[in-house]
């Protein structure tokens, strides 16, 4: 399965599919957002493939999640970073994999606390489906079926790659 | 019951080690402590945005049960509170239903009628905090906010957390308190915190007369003379002179005192020239602390009401989360049954 994911292919198809987002909606300065970990890591990535002027910013969701009335707080918390106002701001918002949705509706809570941006294009290299909310990314690298026992990371930050993980059961 | 006894470590901390609730620091580790510092740095950022909340309390109610006056720490409790978007009431207990004869179980018997998840609790005697966290309902968050001569231990996790901000570590300092020791909870949090995240020497300078019998033990060396005492320091933490707690002539005068223990430019030019200059707050100028001093580029006073509020939210939002983990847990187990 690792080796079906070939990662200079999936940051190309990344690369061109926010690039034709962005002329499409002419967009010209977007602010590049990672989620932490691995989000952070392709924020770098594509900061570099789009050419972009500006530092990328890095966001903690760990305040935003929606099972702190489950599990509590996440005990490596680390600040967020935004080194700009997403104030009418075109944002790309980036992470490593895409499931339930639910760390993008944190993040998105999260981008308005620090001002109401104009748009958001949301951007994953893995999509494996198996959606909880309605969210769904604007480009992604490869869409993945997973069984109900396996699940992926993505390892880094160099190099960069996929790793599949064989949960208990 | 005795405020030091083993229990509290139980009491506050669930089975996995997650804060519960928030009493002392007796008995939390260096990885707990530093977890508390790291939290807090993570809402001191919070506190830079545009809108400076985040959702983590949002339904629940915090009561700040205060049966001794504050300003500053019941201010930023409530501010903390509101910033992790908890509903808050805020209940002077000294003038209300207590001063009309209500024990405080009855009080708070009516207070977790009325649903509440945390009390953040300050009282004038030793223990009371722990007195309610032993009664309370399982689920419900019991902070405290200052208990008699105990402890104070937000306050000295803030002054951590200031220290760490302006030193970077905590191995190799030297930092001493100086002042009123004897009325001082914060002092004994402070030297307990300070040996457990690995300061090299916590001094405590003061006349006899404003030294607890015990305070070696607490792990810290006693000088008498400030002038020797202010060699080295990394760091100076002055504690306020707590007249109204003095019974008795324990001090000459305060122009005397401030002669000797207070902290004037002067004295201060003994000490590193990288030294920080701490403070809990209120100030008395000119008795234990010089305005030139308190106002000075050394100064770090200000950044501690700051972080004061950040500490806070970390400490309700981990002892929520514990609560709420742990009932998760209790959950779990009652469906398997």
């Amino acid at each position: 399965m690792t080796a079906l994911l070939d990662m200079d292919r999936l940051l190309d198809d990344l690369e061109a599919g926010l690039r034709r987002i962005l002329e499409e909606r002419g967009v010209t300065a977007p602010a590049l957002i990672g989620i932490r970990t691995g989000g952070v890591w392709l924020a770098d990535v594509m900061s570099k493939r789009l050419a972009l002027k500006e530092p990328w910013g890095e966001l903690d969701i760990s305040f935003y999640r929606d099972d702190f009335s489950r599990i509590g707080l996440n005990p490596k918390v680390k600040p967020s970073s935004l080194p700009f106002s997403t104030e009418d701001r075109d944002i790309i918002l980036i992470d490593d994999v895409i499931m339930s949705g639910r760390t993008i509706r944190a993040a998105m809570n999260e981008i308005f606390d620090y001002g109401r941006p104009a748009s958001i294009i949301l951007a994953t290299l893995v999509d494996l489906g198996a959606r909880e909310l309605p969210v769904q990314p604007d480009v992604t690298g490869q869409v993945l079926a997973l069984e109900s026992h396996q699940r992926v990371k993505l390892r880094g930050p160099d190099p960069l790659y996929i790793e599949l993980q064989e949960t208990g059961r | 019951m005795t405020v030091n006894d083993p229990s509290s470590t139980s009491l506050q901390l669930t089975d996995d080690g997650q804060l519960r609730h928030f009493l002392t620091l007796d008995g939390l580790n260096r990885a707990l402590l530093t977890e508390i510092l790291d939290t807090a740095d993570s809402f001191i950022e919070v506190g830079e945005r545009s809108i400076k909340k985040v959702p983590l309390l949002r339904g629940r109610t915090v009561v700040n049960l205060f049966f001794e006056s504050s300003t500053r720490t019941r201010s930023t409790f409530e501010l903390a509170a509101k910033r992790l978007s908890a509903d808050v009431l805020n209940l002077d207990i000294s003038t209300s239903a207590t001063s009309k004869g209500e024990s405080l179980s009855d009080t708070l018997l009516n207070l977790e009628a009325m649903a509440s998840d945390m009390f953040v609790v300050r009282h004038s005697q030793s223990g009371a905090p722990h007195f309610i966290a032993e009664s309370v309902t399982p689920g419900v968050a019991i902070i405290n906010a200052g208990d008699g001569r105990h402890a104070h231990p937000t306050q000295a996790m803030l002054d951590m957390l200031t220290i760490r901000q302006h030193k970077g570590r905590f191995e190799g300092l030297k930092v001493a308190i100086v002042g009123d020791v004897l009325h001082s909870r914060v002092a004994r949090s402070q030297i307990r915190a300070l040996n457990e995240l690995g300061a090299a020497e916590v001094r405590v300078i003061a006349p006899a007369t404003l030294l607890p019998r015990d305070v070696e033990s607490l792990g810290c060396s006693i000088e008498y003379d400030m002038v020797r005492g202010m060699k080295n320091l990394d760091v100076v933490i002055m504690l306020r002179l707590q007249k109204e707690r003095m019974e008795g002539a324990l001090l000459p005068s305060e122009r005397e005192f401030y002669r000797l223990y207070g902290l004037s430019r002067e004295k201060l030019a003994l000490a590193d020239a990288e030294c920080i200059v701490m403070h809990p707050g209120p100030i008395n100028r000119g008795v234990e602390i010089e305005s030139a001093v308190a106002d000075g580029p050394q100064s770090v006073i200000l950044n501690q009401v700051t972080n004061g509020i950040a500490i806070r939210m970390a400490v309700m939002s981990m002892a929520m989360g514990g609560q709420m983990a742990e009932r998760t847990r209790r959950q779990a187990g009652r469906a398997r049954v």
